[in-house]
């Protein structure tokens, strides 16, 4: 900070974002996402096989009990948020279509959010019944 | 910016991309983490199906059984496991690269065999169980 001459105004380096707009985010929750989902995805596997040859009563009992249906919910909400995260910098590297790229990322933003609400709804409904 | 029709028209230089190189282990397997991304990005569907088939009720249960119990639901979801593994492995290994350890190359190339050895492993030793399991309880 020695340089007299800041053409940033104060505000623009206390955000610490130059052009982009946006800074480090998409990496660090990409990070962190990966993070929790190494515990949430062995937590998956035990619970599937836990499942494995249960007729439906019993799998409804086990994934609506309160610790499966936290641990299913946490699971869903990270893997999708992170999946999201990761469609978008694949279509970013490989589509080079303007128009084609900004449609295919609302898509895939379309698709996350449907799979993301229609499995934490179909947990919730296990979980509170009826 | 300069988003004239002259500037946009100006062929630019592009880097080198991936056919430019010698095909090297960790590079297919960047890849393949990618790919396995790709992949379960879409085996979602699967999990979402199950979930909400067991929402549902007995019946939309039952079908969803008939289906991932056939040849190609299982051929499905064993793919899911393996990608799932892999990309979990992969993931770790790429953590471990992000702290700042395993560069050298011989920590390279064990970290890289390592993820594929033991998601390969990890896939048929889960199937083993998963079948052995599925056959005390019939």
């Amino acid at each position: 900070m020695n340089a007299p001459h800041h053409i940033r105004t104060p505000i623009g380096r206390v955000r610490g974002l130059g052009a982009a707009k946006s800074g480090t985010w998409h990496f660090w929750h990409q990070r962190v996402t990966s993070a929790a989902l190494v515990l949430l995805t062995i937590v998956f596997v035990v619970i599937l096989l836990n499942l494995l040859g249960r007729n439906h009563a019993a799998v409804v009992q086990i994934l609506g009990s309160p610790v499966v249906a936290i641990l299913m919910l946490l699971f869903v909400g990270t893997g999708v948020y992170h999946m999201w995260l990761g469609m978008q910098e694949i279509l970013l590297d490989y589509v080079h279509d303007e128009k084609l790229k900004i449609m295919s990322l609302i898509a895939s933003t379309f698709f996350c959010f449907m799979v993301g609400v229609s499995s934490v709804f179909a947990i919730l409904k296990l979980s509170f019944g009826v | 910016m300069a988003d004239t029709s002259a500037t946009r028209l100006k062929p630019r230089p592009l880097s080198p991309h991936l056919q430019i190189y010698k095909p090297m282990l960790t590079m297919m397997m960047s890849i393949v983490h990618r790919i396995t991304g790709g992949a379960l990005y879409f085996g979602t569907l699967l999990v979402a199906w199950w979930l909400i088939a067991a929402a549902s009720g007995p019946s939309a249960y039952t079908t969803f059984e008939t289906f991932i119990g056939s040849i190609v639901g299982r051929l499905i979801l064993f793919g899911y496991t393996w990608a799932l593994l892999h990309h979990m492995l992969g993931g770790i290994r790429h953590l471990i690269w992000d702290l700042g350890y395993g560069f050298e190359p011989t920590e390279r190339e064990v970290l890289t065999v390592a993820t594929l050895i033991g998601s390969i492993g990890l896939t048929i030793a889960l199937w083993a169980i998963g079948l052995i399991a599925l056959g005390g309880a019939r």
